[in-house]
């Protein structure tokens, strides 16, 4: 009944600002919100913090479980400190994604999907960020997108985040 | 910087951008919000404002292109409850990224056309849904909203007539079918981004029920000048039945790849000579003229075409988002199609049946083929299984995902039959 | 209305429907998965694509709204090839294994396969493969089996009240799960498995046990609730396979519960009682039917002798058939008794009815309501598809209002609801009558009661929403029919009933809680006699014992035990071994509800007769027959019947077409005592029966006794109590009743009213408890 608290009252008090910008009893329409902010702190989506966010939102656990599997940005497993997505997608693969995926995975010795030893680094493979004009473009955590991702560009940010 | 320099031909959106000029005070003095302003003081009726964008003949910049005054005015006028007005930012359509610059240097613009089209329509509160991984541009948008709401412009009884509009930014996390309307208003209901079955349309049956209009962000942001300048002219600056400016986002084996605002109807052979043109001086082979579900033809048809809705249908394609692709002829075209193949075999939402299943069936047909493992049976096999895919299935998504194999198979048999016979490609792999 | 042809044949619709709705009017089949009459629209398979003319493109006919004029064509080329486009991915990673699928054989894929499918498959590629699930112990997964159709999603969602299942991931991988570890515990789950039209969720208890082509199918009446729901019963070599539903839209329409579907397994019980048996010298044996019954002949005789017939008794269940029932009665006023009752769980017995006590309405009618009022109900397990009628009513907009004990989910939305401690529910329904009687400005018949009652703003609220209705009804649950002052809730729910203008009925608590009146197993005919709780209070010499198991259903189950252990001879007729050999002399193996020929009339008072099933089990008999004979052997006159339906024909002469008439819920003299809280400041037990505790067959079906709804009891107590006791999640605590005590663990529960400890009746953990809603004490276990 009194589940434990899972987020921090900062987190919550996001969530309840996020579910402020929709009408009187539509609140589940905050639960990407949520569920952003929860993996903000959280670092990936366990069961326990989904539903704690289905509890937040007065959602079915299930009806949480299906919007989080359903938008790749949310990791229901755990990643490494920096996530790194790559978008392959043709835009991108014309201009240089394709060396960029070779050699973030050569230098990281990971493929797609893994993630390092040392827990630092997990590659992902993304789809259109809607910014192929600045090709090759990945995003660190999701959050931060670096454009014309070059080899000496890619050397840089790896340094970076070491 | 992709898109501030004076490249554009008569700019409307992108006009006088410099990357950094994006808060409310920079727009006001490029003359933003006087749209709005006139709107409100000269209390113009919500039926003149649709006139005016019908006469505009503004089409859809979000990829179907239809005409954005009919689809205000299916807004059933007598409905007296709530009504929403939605800002489609999802773009993910590989090949387009003009929203993104939209919202990151001129947002302003967005806001004022959404509390235009809101009044226009009835609509008390609007939310603009920005794709996730552009997380700057959602941010961006947040605090241009922010001031928006401080002078005024958006937020109880605006400019202090008993006009009120709110308005909201609401951030996707990953899925390119949000771009299909039916699917983001899901989406903003906090479920799954599965796209519903028409009709009922949203202007009946749309979020929360409600009657609700969705836009593109390009589409909104094109309204503010037409209410200033009138739809006459709009339509003056492109072609009859295209009128207007678009943006055409260039990408791909081109010098300057970024965002060219130019009149509809532009020659694309000039949009090419304005992204300076092919990288590296290679040949040109092939294009996707408006985002990677569109048909993509080869080099001599596209320098034959002009860039208007029309005229690019005439050459067999579409105008769709603006995302032009370009591909010199290092560019493997069996490669080519097996990546499109793997997106919509990635992105399709998997509750209807042709496409769940089909587009994963072409994907590995295509890859088979890519590995030296096809058959000629396959050609046609994919042709057939496109086939059946299209125009039977809940939304456009199936549609996005034959076509381009449709459209490669035709224009490019000689490489995928190269492919199949000697287990090679006709070209060298590109980097 | 529109008109529109389909297949050259013209057809009027209403505004509003589908391409799908006019076909099925015309009786064409357009083939389809997702599609579901009782379901929303979810128009994912495309199986139903059809040709409209002049429409670019094939449409589905599930989703696609009637144009007037339009012209539509389900079997032209174009329609043909859309829907064998759709059946080829159907099938591309459909395993083609039918002969090892438990669906084998009544699967829709299979069945639509064979008319659109290709002979064989373009696909060459590899098969999707998917993870089965564990869904608890009702539902077996063969998930690489699921079409995605999203059917069973769309129940939970919509008919069940509760989304269990979803279908998580995206595209190719998408797949229909629970939450991560979680089951499906809805008490309606088993319809998903109808609902499935592939074999990703088949039966689990029935899975691999049997093909449907080897499967005899019979039709039957669900002896469990009182819905009296219709049932398919499949039968191989003499044994119940399983259980579905026969459709009737003015029943349980398409759907069964998950008791009515499972509860088939208890019949096949280890514990079915095969030879009639004889306690001599504290030993029990075997002995012939003949033995048994003379000792039983020659035991009531004597007893009569010495005692008077007035020592004699009989205590049947409501879950006995109308024919049992009314020889049961008629053996015993032929011995000269009237003391009969099968309302073993009531207490209060002032209460006096001009009939007998039904719904007040057909069930059907429910659906109509616009204002109700539930007084006193386990709703959801105690009538799960009563309670799904009120759900889809309170979908369309139905209030409903409940003054309830306990504030368990019922997945619907309430409007008001008041939750009381049992002793306090006469004062609440007062109130509610009072604040009635004031919106309407109405007189009412007991202001001199109510004269000093202020009601609360809950029970205005009730009235307001009762009163602004035009079709409301009140309704009596178990628990107020079971309750100590059920008279006089019966005579407020009444009065408030008419003072609304509104219908007033009982949810009947088994299913022949009706056909228990209609047969006159009650003692106020003639002769008149002790009620139930007067046999077992003051005990008797003799108790013919009919289906009853007296620990687990009677009304105080400590007392019950104590009469039998008094008595010279109790008479256990019944299916099963069970306590009663502790109590019992005579064990007399009588058929269950599939092995004879009996009627059950339902809450809304409709008589269904039913056939036996399957042969009775080794020297099983019909109970009917063995009451019949026994009457024989007593030298009583009436008894000379030779089939059921002569029996049946004493009861029901015009094949119940005067039992309207019968059904009265009205009292004979409307009393009321008092409607203050009656003083006493212990604790009250809240002793509901569980749902699958409630009658002999469900205890013993092994799989529901696997769920959720079964788990052993506990004590539920609100926080106050909880803290008082330093109780943490696990400690035990110890329940006393009268001399009788039980531990069970302590759970928190603060939506349960103060001053109250819910711990569950009918089972027999808390056998040697006392009364279901008795004053309780309450101790840590040590
Ligand atoms: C698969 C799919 C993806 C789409 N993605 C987008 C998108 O990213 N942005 C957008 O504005 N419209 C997108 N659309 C089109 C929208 O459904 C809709 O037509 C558009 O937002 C309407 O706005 P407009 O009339 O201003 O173009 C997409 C459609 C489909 C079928
Ligand atoms: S076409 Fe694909 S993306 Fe669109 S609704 Fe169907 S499955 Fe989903
Ligand atoms: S039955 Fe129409 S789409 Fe499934």
């Amino acid at each position: 009944m009194n589940a434990p608290m899972i987020l921090s009252p900062e987190a919550l008090a996001k969530i309840d600002k996020a579910t402020t910008k929709y009408p009187p009893g539509q609140k589940r329409s905050a639960v990407m919100a949520a569920l952003t902010i929860a993996q903000d702190e959280k670092g990936w989506l366990s069961t326990e913090t989904m539903d704690f966010v289905a509890q937040c939102l007065g959602m079915p656990p299930i009806a949480v479980y299906e919007v989080a599997t359903f938008y790749s940005m949310y990791d229901l497993q755990p990643v490494g400190k920096y996530k790194i997505s790559l978008c392959t997608n043709l835009p991108c693969a014309l201009s240089g994604a394709n060396a960029a995926a070779d050699y973030l995975k050569k230098k990281l010795a990971i493929d797609f999907n893994e993630t390092t030893g040392d827990g630092q680094f997990t590659l992902k493979q993304g789809e259109c960020f809607g910014a192929c004009g600045d090709a090759p473009v990945l995003l660190v955590n999701n959050k931060r997108m670096c454009s014309f991702m070059t080899r000496e560009k890619l050397e840089k940010l790896l340094a970076e985040l070491k | 910087m992709t898109c501030l320099h004076g490249r554009h031909i008569n700019p409307i959106i992108l006009a006088g951008l410099d990357g950094n000029n994006w808060c409310i005070g920079d727009y006001m003095r490029r003359g933003g919000y006087s749209a709005l302003k006139k709107v409100l003081s000269e209390k113009i009726p919500p039926e003149q404002i649709v006139n005016e964008l019908k006469k505009s003949a503004l089409r859809g910049r979000g990829g179907a292109g239809f005409p954005t005054g009919l689809k205000w005015s299916f807004m059933p006028k007598s409905f007296t409850g709530e009504k929403y007005l939605i800002c489609n930012s999802d773009e993910g359509e590989p090949g387009t990224f003009k929203d993104r610059d939209i919202m990151r240097y001129n947002p302003h613009s967005v806001i004022e056309g959404m509390a235009i089209a809101a009044y226009a329509m009835g609509a008390k509160t609007g939310y603009n849904y920005v794709h996730g991984e552009v997380w700057d541009c959602y941010e961006r948008m947040e605090v241009a909203l922010e001031e928006a709401r401080a002078a005024g412009f958006v937020g109880d009884n605006i400019l202090g007539s008993d006009f009120s509009f709110q308005l909201y930014n609401h951030h996707g996390y990953g899925a390119y079918i949000c771009g299909e309307e039916t699917a983001l208003l899901d989406s903003l209901e906090g479920k799954k981004g599965m796209p519903r079955f028409k009709p009922p349309f949203p202007a009946s049956y749309g979020l929360y029920g409600k009657p609700t209009t969705v836009n593109n962000t390009e589409t909104l942001a094109c309204v503010p000048w037409i209410v200033l300048n009138g739809g006459e002219k709009f339509l003056s600056m492109g072609r009859p039945n295209s009128g207007g400016t678009k943006i055409f986002s260039v990408c791909g084996h081109v010098n300057q790849p970024g965002n060219y605002e130019v009149p509809l109807g532009t020659p694309f052979a000039k949009l090419l000579e304005l992204a300076g043109g092919m990288r590296g001086g290679k040949k040109f082979k092939a294009c996707i003229p408006g985002g990677s579900s569109m048909p993509v033809l080869p080099a001599h048809i596209m320098l034959a075409t002009d860039m208007d809705y029309d005229s690019i249908a005439k050459a067999g394609s579409m105008l769709g988002s603006g995302g032009v692709i370009i591909m010199d002829e290092t560019v493997c075209m069996v490669k080519a199609l097996l990546r499109l193949s793997y997106f919509y075999f990635e992105e399709s939402c998997g509750q209807c049946t042709p496409c769940r299943e089909g587009t994963g069936w072409l994907y590995r047909v295509v890859n088979r083929i890519e590995h030296g493992q096809g058959k000629q049976e396959d050609l046609d096999l994919l042709v057939n299984v496109a086939d059946n895919i299209a125009g039977r299935t809940i939304c456009a998504l199936g549609d996005a995902a034959a076509l381009p194999v449709k459209s490669f198979i035709t224009h490019f048999r000689e490489e995928f039959e190269h492919h199949i016979e000697s287990k090679q490609c006709l070209v060298p792999t590109y980097a | 209305m529109l008109d529109l042809e389909i297949d050259g044949k013209q057809i009027e619709v209403k505004e509003g429907s589908t391409i799908m709705d006019a076909a099925n009017q015309l009786g064409i089949f357009i083939p389809h998965f997702c599609y579901h009459r009782k379901l929303s629209i979810a128009a994912n398979c495309r199986m139903c694509l059809v040709q409209v003319e002049k429409a670019p493109k094939p449409l589905p006919a599930c989703a696609t709204p009637v144009m007037g004029g339009m012209k539509v064509f389900t079997h032209s080329d174009e329609a043909v090839n859309a829907q064998k486009g759709v059946m080829e991915f159907l099938l591309i990673n459909h395993p083609l294994d039918c002969p090892i699928c438990d669906q084998g054989g009544e699967c829709l894929l299979q069945d639509l396969a064979v008319g659109y499918g290709g002979s064989s498959s373009r696909y060459e590629e590899e098969k999707r493969v998917v993870a089965d699930k564990n869904l608890g112990p009702l539902i077996a997964t063969d998930m690489t089996r699921c079409i995605h159709c999203t059917r069973c999603v769309r129940f939970g969602q919509e008919i069940a009240g509760i989304m269990e299942l979803g279908m998580v991931g995206r595209g190719e991988h998408a797949e229909i799960l629970t939450f991560v570890g979680k089951t499906v515990d809805s008490e309606l789950s088993g319809n998903m498995i109808d609902l499935c039209p592939v074999g990703a969720l088949t039966s689990k208890p029935f899975r691999y046990t049997a093909r449907t082509w080897e499967l005899s199918r019979r039709k039957s009446i669900s002896p469990h609730d009182s819905l009296g729901s219709n049932l398919i019963v499949q039968v191989k070599d003499n044994r119940v396979m399983r259980v579905l539903p026969r459709d009737n839209e003015e029943i349980n329409e398409c759907w069964l519960s998950d008791k009515d579907r499972y509860s088939y397994e208890g019949l096949n019980s280890e514990e079915r009682l095969t030879r009639p048996m004889l306690k001599q010298d504290g030993e029990w044996k075997e002995v012939e039917w003949q033995t048994a019954l003379e000792f039983i002949a020659e035991g009531l005789k004597r007893i009569r002798a010495t005692h008077g017939a007035e020592a004699i008794g009989a205590l049947a269940t409501p879950h006995s058939t109308l024919e049992e029932l009314y020889l049961l009665q008629k053996l015993m006023r032929g011995l000269g008794s009237g003391n009969v009752d099968f309302r073993l769980r009531q207490c209060d017995f002032s209460a006096e009815l001009q009939g007998a006590p039904w719904l007040g309405m057909k069930i059907a009618e429910i659906s109509q309501l616009d204002r109700v009022l539930v007084v006193g109900s386990m709703l959801r397990k105690d009538h799960p598809l009563l309670s799904n009628r009120l759900r889809q009513a309170a979908k369309r907009g139905t209030h409903i209002n409940l003054i309830n004990a306990v504030d368990d989910a019922l997945l619907m939305k309430i409007e008001h609801k008041v939750i009381v401690a049992p002793r306090e529910m006469v004062k609440t329904l007062a109130e509610v009558l009072k604040a009635t009687a004031e919106a309407k400005n109405k007189p009412c018949a007991f202001s001199a009661q109510l004269a000093a009652l202020n009601p609360s703003q809950e029970a205005r609220r009730i009235a307001e929403s009762l009163a602004s209705g035009n079709k409301a009804a009140v309704f009596l649950g178990n628990l107020a029919q079971n309750h100590p002052q059920s008279a006089a809730l019966h005579a407020l729910a009444q009065e408030l009933a008419s003072l609304l203008g509104a219908k007033f009925g009982f949810f009947g608590e088994a299913a022949n809680s009706v056909g228990g009146y209609i047969a006159g197993v009650v003692p106020f005919g003639t002769p008149a006699g002790k009620h139930a709780k007067a046999m077992l209070e003051d005990p008797l010499k003799a108790y013919l014992l009919l289906n009853t198991e007296v620990e687990l259903d009677c009304h105080n189950p400590r007392e019950a035990v104590a009469a039998m252990r008094k008595a010279e001879l109790v008479v256990a007729m019944s299916a099963y071994r069970h306590k009663a050999a502790e109590y019992a002399h005579v064990l007399l193996p009588i058929a269950p509800f599939t092995e004879t020929a009996g009627t059950f009339i339902n809450t809304e008072g409709r008589a269904q007769s039913f056939n036996g099933t399957v042969k009775p089990l080794a020297e099983t008999r019909p109970a009917w027959k063995v009451l019949r004979v026994l009457g024989n052997l007593l030298g009583l006159a009436g008894f000379e019947q030779d089939s059921i339906e002569q029996v049946r024909a004493e009861i029901l002469p015009d094949a119940g077409a005067d039992l309207a008439q019968r059904l009265d819920n009205r009292l004979r003299r409307q009393i009321l005592a008092a409607v203050e809280i009656p003083a006493a400041d212990g604790l009250q037990r809240i002793g509901e029966v569980p749902v699958y505790s409630a009658d002999a067959i469900v205890r013993r079906a092994a799989s529901l006794q696997k769920t959720r709804d079964a788990r052993a009891p506990v004590a539920w107590m609100p926080g106050v109590l909880y803290e008082r006791l330093k109780l943490r999640d696990g400690d035990k605590v110890k329940l006393t009743q009268e001399q009788g005590s039980a531990t069970l663990e302590a759970r928190r529960d603060d939506t349960l009213p103060q001053n109250c400890v819910r711990a569950a009746s009918a089972h027999s953990m808390t056998a040697e408890l006392g009364a279901m809603f008795g004053e309780i004490t309450l101790e840590r276990a040590t």
